[in-house]
């Protein structure tokens, strides 16, 4: 009877179930029918996910501004806004034709992005976007906070945080990861409120300018050096390097300097 | 022969319960009740994984090849807990966060290839999805007693909502912090197994060892 059959596929249902076509067809069929489901799942949900997640950033800059001890009463003070700037990294000034609104239409352009060396890219990003979004808390004419979008590497995955500097531009005032993949229990305690306290008061730079800062082995020893997570040396590690590039001449550097001499 | 629809839909409620009886799927049934909105999230999305799952791997039942069947129904399995996840991603992205890892931990839950090795595989498709439903109303069951009650002694509140007043608040329920850590649901649970298998006592299994006599310690 099935020899009769002309048709193709009732042919392979009748197959004998352990024949080696059989297997081989049933195996690809249902990996190919579920990663149909899995990606179009993917694909439909992506806009509505992103803007969760971007609506979860803005909870997270404003919790991460209260958070900061004193801030509270400067962010009355200056009408309980802060204000967003678009920065050229390369320049440290404002980015003279692009606003918050047109920035992310500006990143589409591969134009707008610097791929980097390995060996100048300790964060593991392999290309760097020319402009970025920050939010800046100002006191009279003087910056008194900036809070600065950084990404690294982990040891899952991306991590996403956003630091806050005080005015001196070396001592951090705050830090809130906004996103990370690290393991749950081990590295994903960067996202721990008590971990991230710590940052509170740690210094960049020493007093030659060169970038100290660093999550410790272990407990903080140095006022450049933050508590380390037991379990988590390379998260840590990722941590360290995502801060170092973000701080150094290739990422927020010019502007830091900038603020520092008074410019912005 | 009639299929007694009713009967594999209330058995795993209470008499075969797939927790308290076969004490499958316990590893995420202890890590998600620390509240009653998170516990109903992870029955609801079991509770349709399993029944999607049974369905399609009972339709196609006398297709699957007998060498790969285990990698085939982790692979349905696998997939649509994927879709789940992103479907929770994206329209209940607090309550997602909350339950972080066990979402896609619903993979390796004992109680979904349990049922769709043990049932799916033999029966057809609706028979199998009213057994995984209920099973998964079972499983759901045990989730919202447990986390009801570490909601309720460990903040005082149900779903969010204050239902007995603080102690620091001005009220006389002074919260036991211990109902939120992992040890109380082991507790807890245990105490539900017990409850059971009082009141039905042939769930109740034979011991499987018998204890040394003991000698009467000598005057």
């Amino acid at each position: 009877m099935a020899g009769s059959e002309w048709n193709p596929w009732r042919r392979f249902l009748a197959l004998p179930n352990d024949s080696r076509t059989k297997t081989i067809g049933m195996a690809f069929l249902v990996s190919a029918l579920c990663a149909v489901m899995v990606s179009g799942a993917t694909v439909v949900l992506r806009p509505i996910q992103a803007a969760n997640r971007a609506q979860e950033e803005q909870a997270r800059i404003e919790a991460l501004v209260r958070g900061i001890p004193g801030m509270a009463p400067l962010l009355e003070a200056s009408g309980g806004a802060l204000s967003t700037v678009v920065i050229d990294l390369d320049t440290g000034r404002a980015a003279e034709d692009v606003s918050p609104a047109t920035l992310s239409t500006a990143l589409d352009d591969p134009a707008n992005w610097t791929a980097l060396d390995p060996g100048a890219d300790p964060a593991g990003l392999g290309r760097r976007p020319d402009l970025a979004q920050i939010f800046l808390l100002r006191e009279g004419d003087a910056v008194s906070l900036a809070l600065l979008p950084v990404t690294g590497t982990g040891y899952g995955g991306r991590i996403d945080a956003i630091l806050a500097l005080s005015g001196d531009m070396n001592t951090v005032a705050g830090i809130a990861v906004t996103s990370h993949s690290e393991t749950p229990g081990l590295g994903g305690r960067i996202d721990e409120r008590a971990w991230q306290l710590d940052f509170a008061g740690t210094e960049i730079r020493d007093e030659t300018g060169e970038i100290r800062f660093q999550v410790a082995h272990g407990a903080a020893t140095t006022p450049y050096e933050v508590d380390g997570i037991t379990g988590a040396t390379r998260t840590g590690g990722g941590v360290t390097r995502m801060v170092r590039f973000w701080l150094g001449p290739e990422g927020y550097g010019p502007f830091l300097r900038a603020v520092q001499r008074g410019e912005f | 022969m009639a299929t007694d629809y009713r009967a594999i839909l209330t058995d795993p409620l209470i008499r075969q319960n797939p927790v308290t009886l076969q004490i499958l799927g316990i590893c995420s049934a202890l890590a998600v009740t620390t509240s009653l909105a998170t516990a109903l999230t992870m029955s609801v999305s079991l509770t349709v994984v399993l029944t999607l799952a049974a369905g399609i791997i009972s339709a196609i039942r006398r297709h699957i090849p007998d060498s790969i069947r285990l990698i085939v129904q982790i692979v349905i399995v696998a997939s649509l807990v994927i879709v789940i996840d992103e479907i929770l991603q994206a329209y209940l992205a607090e309550i997602s966060r909350a339950l972080s890892v066990y979402v896609g931990l619903i993979t390796t839950n004992c109680l979904v290839l349990g049922r769709t090795e043990a049932y799916a595989r033999h029966n057809a498709p609706p028979a199998a999805m009213v057994d995984a439903f209920g099973n998964g109303l079972g499983y759901s069951l045990v989730l919202i007693v447990i986390g009801g009650l570490r909601e309720l002694f460990g903040k005082g509140e149900l779903f969010g909502i204050q239902v007995l007043p603080l102690a620091e608040a001005g009220g006389w329920f002074t919260p036991l912090s211990l109902m939120l850590l992992a040890p109380s649901a082991f507790f807890l649970l245990g105490g539900l197994v017990w409850a059971v298998r009082s009141l039905w006592p042939a769930q109740a299994e034979a011991p499987e060892h018998t204890p040394p006599l003991r000698n009467e310690p000598a005057e």
